[in-house]
Parts: structure tokens; sequence; C-alpha cells
């Protein structure tokens, strides 16, 4: 089910072979294949139950497959399947070349510590003991996702959503990560915050060449960021290819009735 | 000292403990040596003094004390207090060996909240009493969680802290219990002695042992070992700084006591460590107090009432 | 500064002295005897050795007494005499279907093989002070009717007969290999086994199984349960002597034992059935091992599949904070010196407050400088 395209020159990041997650006798997901390549973005669309989170947490091994396997390839340029790695050598992965966003900021978010602590703590996690530049490190991550630098010393519980999703954003791409996981990262905000966010996401993305795989139920999601869409069913990929092909000449009946159901003004 | 309670040893194995156990407590000892600043799980007994009130250390003691060792025991620095005289008598009892209150005479040291000020040396064992050996355990109350941070070495936690006081504060406002990393590995926590004293433990001539009893951790820093308090290179840690010295003994860059002298505020400082103020005195350096203002002869002389060592503590 | 150590030991032994006078008490009254304790004051009997570890009713009222009647510093003490002793081996497991029943109840069926006992309980007494009793001639109580159950008379437990029809799941199996865990043997880590959490739970305190086990009924984690039996009675207990080749008897024991029956919908782990928690402690405890059986099975969410939201199904927290030796003993070290560190901490204190107000004095200069400049 591997997708093909225009392959680009540069060797993947990601690759995803018959990732299948079973709980009991219940499907999570059965059999996905894909690659991820640097500074793509993918989107993986589906309604709530199709899936979509359980194949995330797969892919950032939050949830160990049942069965196949998610490789990645580290900064050596080495490409290693993530379940056969250590815990630690996992854990290193998620705090510096990876980045996961939560739909629920609290949950990624160390609600009792200030902005800067938020921002600066996986700089100190990879050993940056310098007080002066982490917190100028952290100003900057603040005004890079327009959050006024006079906040820096308070605590995200002030913070209204859209500043905190950003708080997020900017806690995750300190460590310049390659790679970033969004769980619905514009879920719990209202229309007009949700836009704002949605630009900010994409400047960033293409500012920095990020790689991303995030999964959302809404398509104009996936259309504003996503170069490439996989539409979920029942735990199965049911369609996939380039988000502008997907959404307007969708394949698939199901496709055809989410982007009709959704897309509609 | 008083005598030996010969009919508690009849009853009793040496040193409380029975041998079975006193191995199993030392093989937790030896392979905390062997890890420096790791905390080695281990079946504490139940003693019979309190959880919380040194039966961690007093444990570790029973394991390594031998007849021919010269015990001290300290708590805040004093041989008086009355905890350390508590567990000072119960060393007596159950093992008869001679206790000091020498730092230099004494083969084997259990402190609580202290390192004495005379420097230790190599043929020398300080034992501390611990009450909470988690260093992270007020950042995350997980045993599971606190357990895997310290195997994988994710320690961006506990500098958050730190950076959480310097952006409030201006500086790190953690006074005692000052977290450190032992030989480059194991963020510990150093008991809750006073900052002041987490340089005497860096390569320290001395063997540390750390025992907690209700927690049932032990922990060690071999002689020699680096042991590091943690800071930012741009605020450097510093330990805590007198502006006088000891009122009674004329002591510099010693821990002192706050001692108040009447209802009006009025006060002196004081050596904490009793042993070294008392060693000053005899040697003849006197504070600019002179003599103790608590001394006054009031009822009985000072002797009696023990009062020139109580205003030393 | 020798005669400074004697003055700490001078206060030390005053202060026992008259610990030993006060709980003496008025000497023209007659000092208790432990055997008017063992049997006139035998729940709380019954608490210690339960809780102290240490099933031996002339030891826990000799504790009880030297304690004053603190029962948690009578635990402490039988605790503190427990770990000297030495240990010859572990009792084969009691079987508490062959108990000789002094009191038998089920709250889920009206009759059952085996019938119910009410046997000695407060439960139907109302609760009216007896001032007979206050009285100094007590008049002896009346000869109970019997009905006890005959002696050998193997009794099912309620749990065995739903076990029949698979509606209720069987008794937990452990794996050949398992040794059964003893945590005043080894350090107790996370996860715990089952084992090792019911040992914590039988040692843990009343009164906190009882707060868990009241918060699970009241929502923090419900469970839905039926007091499916509660059985109270004499145990033998044996020794599988290796020389020998055979169990020998060592003598009997009194046990209360309880069995709650909750109903579970099933989940993906485990199909709809009732499930269990389950309660024993040494002599009669009736309040601790229900609240007991119903912490044990709120433990059990990871292994049925089931959501954990509540103090009560938290392992850590509940085997961390039951044990009330350790919770006395942590919480009253406070009472220990602690100057040293206070010192630091007022440094501190003066420090910051120093800071505090030269920066609020700054700011209240400038509004005065603005103020003057309008």
């Amino acid at each position: 089910m591997t997708f093909q395209d225009n392959t680009p020159e540069q060797p993947l990041l990601l690759r995803a072979s018959k990732t299948t997650k079973f709980y009991g006798d219940r499907i999570g997901c059965q059999d996905v294949s894909f690659e991820v390549y640097p500074g793509e973005v993918l989107a993986i669309v589906g309604e709530s139950g199709s899936g979509k989170s359980t194949l995330l947490n797969c892919l950032s091994t939050r949830l160990a497959p049942t069965t196949g396997a998610v490789e990645y390839r580290g900064r050596d340029g080495i490409l290693r399947d993530l379940y056969q790695m250590s815990e630690a050598q996992r854990r290193v992965l998620m705090r510096t070349d990876w980045g996961y966003v939560h739909q629920h900021p609290s949950d990624g978010l160390r609600m009792t510590v200030s902005a800067g602590a938020n921002v600066g703590e996986r700089l100190m996690a990879v050993g940056e003991r310098h007080y002066g530049n982490i917190r100028s490190n952290a100003s900057d991550w603040l005004e890079r996702v327009e959050i006024a630098t006079d906040r820096i010393d308070d605590d995200p519980r002030a913070f209204s959503g859209g500043m905190r999703q950003r708080l997020q954003i900017a806690r995750n791409l300190v460590t310049a990560p390659r790679l970033v996981f969004m769980d619905e990262p514009t879920g719990g905000l209202d229309v007009s915050v949700q836009a704002r966010l949605l630009d900010l996401l994409r400047s960033l993305v293409s500012d920095l060449g990020l790689a991303v795989i995030i999964v959302t139920h809404d398509l104009a999601v996936a259309r504003l960021l996503s170069h490439r869409t996989l539409v979920m069913r029942h735990g199965r990929v049911i369609e996939h290819g380039l988000t502008d092909q997907v959404l307007d000449d969708p394949q698939e009946s199901y496709t055809q009735l989410l982007v009709s159901s959704i897309l509609q003004p | 000292m008083s005598t030996p309670a010969t009919s508690f040893t009849d009853h009793y194995n040496f040193a409380y403990l029975d041998e079975q156990t006193k191995r199993m407590i030392r093989r937790a000892i030896l392979k905390g040596i062997a890890i420096p600043g790791y905390q080695v799980p281990f079946a504490a007994r139940e003693m019979p003094m309190p959880y919380g009130w040194g039966t961690g250390g007093v444990q570790v003691t029973a394991a390594v004390i031998g007849h021919s060792d010269t015990l001290k025991m300290i708590d805040q620095g004093s041989d008086d207090t009355t905890n350390a005289v508590a567990l000072r008598n119960f060393f007596v009892q159950t093992t008869g060996v001679n206790t000091t209150t020498h730092t230099k005479g004494a083969s084997l040291i259990q402190t609580r909240h202290r390192i004495p000020e005379e420097p230790l040396s190599e043929d020398q064992v300080l034992v501390y009493q611990v009450p909470i050996p988690e260093p992270l355990r007020f950042l995350e109350p997980r045993e599971t969680e606190t357990r895997k941070m310290h195997a994988l070495e994710e320690y961006g936690l506990m500098h958050v802290k730190l950076y959480e006081d310097i952006a409030r504060f201006g500086h790190i406002a953690t006074t005692y219990a000052y977290p450190v990393l032992v030989n480059e590995r194991y963020v510990m926590d150093p008991s809750p002695i006073p900052k002041f004293d987490n340089p005497k433990m860096h390569r320290m001539e001395a063997l540390q042992l750390f025992g907690a009893g209700r927690e049932k951790r032990i922990y060690a820093i071999p002689p020699h070992t680096d042991v590091v308090s943690l800071d930012f290179e741009d605020h450097p840690f510093t330990p805590q700084e007198f502006d006088q010295p000891c009122a009674i003994c004329g002591a510099e860059h010693v821990y002192l006591d706050e001692v108040i002298l009447d209802d009006q505020g009025s006060r002196m400082f004081v050596c904490s460590d009793s042993d070294y103020c008392e060693e000053r005195r005899t040697e003849g350096h006197t504070g600019h107090l002179g003599t103790n203002p608590l001394d006054a002869p009031s009822n009985g002389t000072a002797k009696d009432n023990a009062s020139s060592k109580e205003a030393c503590k | 500064m020798y005669v400074a150590v004697k003055g700490g030991e001078k206060a030390i032994r005053n202060a026992h002295t008259l610990l030993a006078r006060d709980r003496r008490g008025d000497t023209s009254l007659p000092a208790l005897t432990l055997a008017q304790m063992t049997q006139q004051l035998y729940l709380s009997i019954s608490r210690v050795m339960a809780e102290g570890s240490l099933y031996d009713a002339d030891l826990a009222a000799l504790a009880i007494k030297q304690a004053r009647g603190d029962l948690i510093e009578a635990i402490f003490l039988l605790r503190a005499y427990r770990t000297t002793l030495p240990r010859f081996g572990y009792s084969q497991p009691i079987d508490t279907a062959t108990m000789l029943i002094r009191r038998r109840i089920s709250a889920t069926y009206k009759d059952l093989p085996g019938g119910q006992l009410l046997g000695p309980t407060f439960d139907y007494t109302q609760r009216l002070l007896d001032f007979t009793l206050a009285a100094n001639g007590e008049e002896a109580p009346a000869t109970p009717q019997t009905q006890a159950f005959e002696a050998q008379e193997r009794v099912p437990r309620v749990t065995e007969l739903l076990d029949d029809e698979g509606l209720m799941e069987p008794d937990a199996e452990l794996p050949e290999d398992h040794e059964v865990g003893d945590l005043t043997r080894e350090p107790l880590e996370f996860p715990a086994g089952r084992d090792l959490r019911l040992q914590n739970l039988a040692r843990g305190d009343e009164g906190f199984l009882l707060a868990l086990g009241y918060s699970t009924q009241r929502g923090y984690g419900r469970t839905h349960p039926f007091a499916g039996e509660i059985r109270l009675g004499e145990v033998e207990v044996s020794l599988f002597v290796e020389e020998l080749g055979f169990d020998v008897p060592l003598g009997e024991m009194t046990v209360t034992e309880c069995q709650m029956i909750n109903q579970f919908a099933g989940s993906a782990k485990a199909p709809p059935q009732f499930t269990r928690g389950y309660g024993l402690v040494p002599g009669q405890g009736e309040r601790k091992v229900m609240a007991m059986s119903l912490v044990d099975r709120s433990l059990r969410w990871q292994e049925l599949g089931e959501e954990a939201t509540s103090p009560a199904q938290d392992e850590e927290f509940v085997m961390s904070h039951s044990d009330n030796v350790q919770g006395t003993g942590f919480v009253e070290h406070l009472k220990l010196p602690h100057y040293v560190d206070f010192q630091a901490e007022l440094d501190l204190i003066r420090r910051l407050r120093a800071e505090w107000f030269e920066k609020n004095q700054k700011t209240t200069g400038e509004t005065a400088d603005l103020e003057a400049a309008q």
C-alpha cells in the first residue's frame, strides 16, 4: 500500500510497514503502510473511531503496534525500527528530534511553571546550562509564536486557549526537531482562533522545513497544511494521495461523502 | 558514657539487627558504592524507633559497626540534641562500642542535617539519615516515573525548578537538600543538610553512606568522588555565607545557629557544630560575646545545667 | 561537653519517668491484667495483631497496655518486636472453607448451603450506652443458644457457588514458579503483584482503608459491590516440614474473611461476569476486611481493563500511604529539631523580603515621581 509519487531525491524520514494494532479482538488500525519525507506534511483524516489516533500513537512510540514496523531515520542517517530501539533511545528521540502537539495544551504543557520554563525545558533536558541563553531562546520562540515576550514569566494557566496552543508549539520546536506529530491541534479552539493558528503553523512548517504528521477530522485543516492525505475508515487506509487530488477528486465513495459533508458551505 | 546494658545484649544480637539482615544491608551498601549516587532499594526492617527518626541511618550504622569502632552521633551538628542522645544510647546499649563527641576521634559518624566542620579523613565513615531520598519527588511524585528518569538521565525537570527560582527571585531559592550530581551521572538528594555543607561532599576523603528507612533506599558516595551542586553557568551555586563569626568562639566560614536571647529580639549567632566550637574554645579562641550569655549561673554551676554546650549547638 | 551530653540524657530519662507514671495512673486502682484485656478488649487486640502482623493476643495486650491504649503505638511496638524474631518458614495456605465458623453472613443470597449465622456482632444492636456496664456489679451475660456448624464440615464459600455457573471469576491463579512475596523481607517495587497488595492492605491502617473503601462507594472509582460473604471463625494453620514430608499442624487462629462480589460489564480483557475483591485479617476485624476487599477490587482496574480515575485505584498512592507506623513516624518526625534547615530558610526569607521591599520602594518612588510631575 506504499504511496508512490514523484519521490524527492532525499531519503525517506519515516516508514510505516503494515502497522497493525489490535485491542483484544477489536481493530485499532490494520496494515497501514506509507512513507514520509523530510519537509513533508502528511494529514491523516477520518471520523472519530476510524483508527487515526491509534495510528498516530503507534507512529510516535506511544503505543506498541501488534504487528508491523515503524522505522525512522536518525540524524546519523541510519533507518531504525522504533520498536527495536531501547526506551532510552526512544525518549531521547522524543525530546530532541521529534515534537508532539497534543489537542489539549494542558496535556503537553506544564501548567504550573512559567512560559519561559515550558519552552526552555527541552533545552535543559539536552544539557543547556546557561540561564541567559535559555531565556533569550525562550523569548525568541515566544515572539515567533506571537506571544508577547513580557508574558515569559507567566504560567500557562493565565493564557487563553489559542495562546496555550501556540506555547505548546514553541515548546516543541525549540530543539529544532525534524518531525512533529500533531493530534487535532486546532480541535478545541473557536473558528477565528483556529484560522490564526493554522496560518502560524503553515508559515512555521515551511520556514523550518519540518516534516509533520497531523491527525485531524477537519478536512479544511488537511487542505491548508498538508501535501499528502491518508483517509482512514474502520482502521484501514482507504484512500491516499496528494491532498488536492484526494479532496478535489475523491475516488472512494466514503471519501466523497466526507468531502461533500464537510466542505460544503 | 553509660555502661552497656548487658540484659539487652542477652536478648538481641550485636547492633540489634540479625546477621542475615546485616548482610542484606551490606550488599545494598556495596552496590551503592559501586554505583555512586544510585538509590539501591533494600528491605528496611521495622526498627524500635519511629520511621522518619533515623531508622535508615541506624540500619546502615548497625550493618557497618564493629566492636573496634568509635561512634559519634550528631543531629543539627550537635551531640546533645535529644534524638542524637536517644540514638547514641541505642548503639551503646546494643553494641557497647566507645562513643565520642570529637569528630577527629570517631571512626563512624551518624548525622542528621549537618556535615561536621572538621574535614573528615579516609579512615572515617559518615552515615546520613535521609527522610526523602528522591531528589525528583516533589517534581514527580511517582516512583515508577522517577526511576525511569534516573535510568535515562532525564534531569531536565530538575533544572526547570532552578530556572523558575531565578525567573522569580533572581537567584536559586533552594537552601537545604540542594540537589547534586554525583560522579557525573546520578542526581542525588544530599539529605536535608544546608547547602552550606554541599561543597564538603565533593571529593570527600571519607566514605559517605545514606540510609532512608521509611522509603527503603540506600545510596553512597565513595571517597574522592565528584559531587557537584546543580546550577547554571551564569548563576553558579553559591553556598550560604554568614556576615559575622561565631559569637562564642569567633569561628568564621562555619555554619551558625541563630539563638534568640530575649523577647526583645536580640540574638546571637553561634557554631552549629558544637564539637568544633568546643575545640576552638579549648584552644583559647573567643568570640565577641566572650563567654556565653546563656551561662548566667542562676541555678547551680554552668556545668551542672549543661548550658555551656547548650548555647553552642 | 561530657556534662552536656548527660544533660540531654537526663531530660529524656525524666520524660520517660513521667510517661511511666502517667501510664500507670492512680495506683490505688488495680493494674490492668493482660488477661482482662485479651478477654474484654478483644477487638482492640485484633486490630493490633492484624496491623502489627503478629498473631499473639498476649503480646498485643502487653503492647496496648504499654502504649496506654494508643493502638498505633501498640502496633508499632509489636512490629518492632516482630522484626527481631527468627523465621522458621512459611505456613501452608489456610483454607477458610474448613473454618470452624462462628459468624457467616451473605448479603447476596437469602439462604445458602451452610446457612447464615449472625454470631457475635454489633449489627442490629441499638447504640444506647449500657449503664449497667458502668456499675460495678456487672451481671454475667446469658448463655446464648448456639447453632454452631459441625466441626470438620466444609462450608463452601458463596463465590464457589456462583463459580459453578461461570458467572464468577475463578480464584486467581498464580504462575507455577511464582513465589508469594513478602514486603517485610523484600523492598517494595511498583507495579506490585496482587499478593503484595493484599499483604500491604492487611497490614494497612483500618481508618485509611475505610476512607478509601468509602470513597469508592461514593463514586470515586465505583465498583458496584455486594457483600458476597463475610465469615469469622477458627482455621487450622500447618507447616510443611521438609524432613517429614508432610504438613504438621501448628494450631488454630481466628480470622475474618470477606469476599466482595462486584458487578462487572466486561471489557476488552475480560468477559461480563462478577468479579471479586478480597479481604482477610487475623482476629476479628469485620470493618477492616470489608474496606480491604473494596480497595483490593479497585486496585485491580488494570487487570480488568478498567479506567483509573480515583485515589483508591492508584496502587502507588494506596500502598505508599497505607502503613500507619510509617505515617505516624514521618508526621511526628516534624517534632525533631530542624533548626539548621530553618536557619537556612530564615536567611532566604530575609533576603527575599529585602528584595521585595526594595523593588516595591522603587515602584512607589516612580509613582510618586509621576504624580509630582503631573
